[in-house]
């Protein structure tokens, strides 16, 4: 499989990453040169192998389902690029 | 005083146990040899005001006899790790100045064992990089130079700011991430030692996440005992992060001296690589041969899915990179730059804000996990995982742990390897398998090639094993006898 500039430009959408309409060509070649040596995986034999995504062999931990008030409010919007009052500023997202 | 920048972490603790020197005699030496090695680029931040008042409070407990393992000591933190009230930027502009509110945990037990914190590390943005090249806040020159040459060489990566600042003799140790040899790698390129502990080994919490099914924290340091004894307490369980194992922290340091009488030392034949150097293999057969002496047996072992592990490894990463990296939009922390609409502002602030190999890495991730590819590209990388892994828990029934070379080269020049993404993610081919698996691997200084530039050997032990790590590791370094040191022209 290859990506095309037309590919490169939805996938630059669905990463929400700007990407320039005279990049959009050279980044297809660039990423095909990655996709195509990583197609070499379609040799091994995976038939009836469950696939890994922890090498831990463990079920996530449960905390003690309790209340707790940490009261950061002010630590947690020390670093926004914008506040007002106590909220994050950002633009519209609801028309 | 002018050299106690050259001593080792134990060294160091020794020396200040028997008052030959204070924490602030100590810290103040590296301050000065930091601010003499600006040519390195090492350092991005020098928390100078701050590490002398932590020396002054370990001089103030050790007058008392109240003193941790790491009473004192000056280290320099990889600037992947939050750190309160400084400066964290994982190596890229979108962070902006983001300044944490907490702290990790591991610096949080550096700093509860009684280290000094010098300042932050450079690295590859997110840690994405094998060379240091892809930092926004340039490359990591290498202190090391061939023989009679001026060439600028990379120090390799993630962790280049890391190993260039432990060869430099800019701390004494310094905290280091590995997803894919970003520990080892740099380690081996350096002369250093560096051990990226089992996963789980080492909380995660407070890390900034590049792939988090592969990322581990673990030192690097100047020999063997001192990555033991720094690891020792860097690591532990710590209920924050929900991959954090439930083992005790073993003495790493007495397992240095440890004997090998009777262990099987696999040796992969996959690991002869077409292109690889003969002094590598040389270095390779060198150490096998100083485990015999010993009393280890050498033996011939298949890790069949080998030369698949880093093309799973490109699918793997990134597809975990594009989705913890989504919470870099600008809005809550870093650098917004504004669009016309909330969707653009993503765009413009994630596009400008991040560097071309992380925006690569994230496309790469973004298009194996849309509709239509992910069964194709990302649960076939995870079936292939399962494969590496199934590979090494075959070998090792027959054996004890593995030896192989660190890398496929030596340091290479600064911008040499640009041009061809597949040839840079190639540096990575021997310590990749031990991120997919989730074993503890460990880089160990053996020899200089011909043109005076240092060669790592790595162990890869079994899940929770770093003591025979550490005990082989520690017999590799007395048998090389490798105390070379760049010569200084920074």
């Amino acid at each position: 499989m290859s990506v095309d500039a037309k590919t490169v430009r939805k996938i630059a959408h669905l990463a929400r990453i700007e990407v320039a309409e005279e990049r959009l060509a050279p980044l297809a070649d660039e990423l095909n040169g990655i996709l195509h040596w990583i197609e070499q995986l379609n040799e091994v034999d995976v038939e009836g192998i469950a696939p890994m995504a922890s090498v831990e062999d463990v079920s996530t931990p449960v905390r003690k389902d309790v209340v707790s008030i940490d009261n950061t409010r002010e630590d947690v919007l020390a670093n926004a690029p914008r506040t007002e009052e106590g909220f994050f500023v950002m633009p519209k997202a609801v028309e | 005083m002018s050299t106690l920048n050259e001593l080792t972490l134990a060294g160091a603790i020794s020396g200040m146990k028997n008052k030959d020197f204070s924490s602030r005699e100590l810290t103040q030496t590296h301050l000065d040899a930091i601010a003499d090695a600006d040519a390195l680029n090492a350092f991005l931040v020098t928390t100078k005001e701050a590490a002398l008042n932590m020396a002054d409070a370990s001089d103030v407990r050790r007058a008392r006899g109240d003193v941790g393992p790491l009473d004192g000591i000056p280290l320099g933190i990889k600037d992947l790790f939050c750190t309160k009230g400084t400066r964290t930027t994982a190596g890229s502009k979108i962070l902006g100045e983001f300044t944490p509110t907490y702290e990790s945990t591991v610096s949080a037990n550096l700093w509860r064992d009684g280290a000094v914190m010098l300042g932050k590390l450079n690295m590859d943005e997110f840690a994405m990089g094998s060379s240091n090249e892809n930092s926004a806040f340039g490359p990591v020159v290498n202190p090391w130079r061939a023989k009679g040459k001026t060439q600028k060489l990379v120090p390799g990566g993630s962790s280049g700011g890391s190993a260039a600042a432990v060869t430099a003799g800019l701390c004494l140790g310094a905290t280091a991430t590995d997803t894919g040899g970003s520990i080892r790698q740099p380690a081996s390129f350096t002369g250093t030692v560096g051990i990226k502990p089992t996963y789980g080994r080492c909380s995660r919490w407070g890390i900034v996440a590049f792939a988090s099914s592969l990322d581990q924290a673990g030192p690097i340091t100047r020999t063997v005992k001192d990555a033991a004894i720094m690891l020792g307490s860097m690591a532990g369980y710590d209920p924050k992060d929900s991959t954090s194992i439930k083992a005790e922290v073993p003495d790493f340091a007495a397992s240095c001296t440890r004997s090998l009488k009777g262990l099987r030392i696999g040796v992969p034949k996959e690991y002869r690589v077409e292109g690889m150097p003969a002094e590598i293999e040389k270095l390779w057969a060198d150490g096998m041969n100083w485990l015999r002496a010993e009393g280890c047996e050498i033996v011939d072992v298949s890790l069949p899915h080998t030369k698949y592990a880093l093309p799973a490894y490109y699918i793997i990463a990134p597809a975990e990179a594009s989705s913890n990296l989504a919470r870099y939009d600008g809005m809550r922390y870093g650098v917004r730059v504004d669009g016309t609409d909330l969707t653009e502002t993503y765009e413009k602030s994630r596009g400008q804000g991040f560097g071309e190999e992380v925006r690569r890495r994230i496309m790469i991730g973004a298009y194996v996990l849309s509709a239509g590819f992910y069964d194709a590209y990302y649960i076939r990388a995870q079936k292939v995982r399962a494969r590496i892994a199934e590979d090494f828990k075959n070998v090792f029934e027959r054996c004890d742990a593995l030896l192989t070379p660190t890398a496929p080269s030596a340091a290479f020049g600064i911008g040499s390897r640009l041009n061809d993404p597949v040839q840079m993610y190639l540096n990575d081919i021997f310590t990749v398998t031990a991120n997919l698996a989730g074993l503890p691997g460990i880089s160990v200084p053996a020899a200089l090639d011909s043109s005076g530039l240092p060669l790592g050997l790595q162990v890869i032990g079994k899940a929770l094993d770093e003591e025979t790590c550490f005990a082989i590791g520690g017999a590799l370094e007395r048998a090389a006898d490798f105390n070379a040191k760049p010569d200084k022209w920074w």
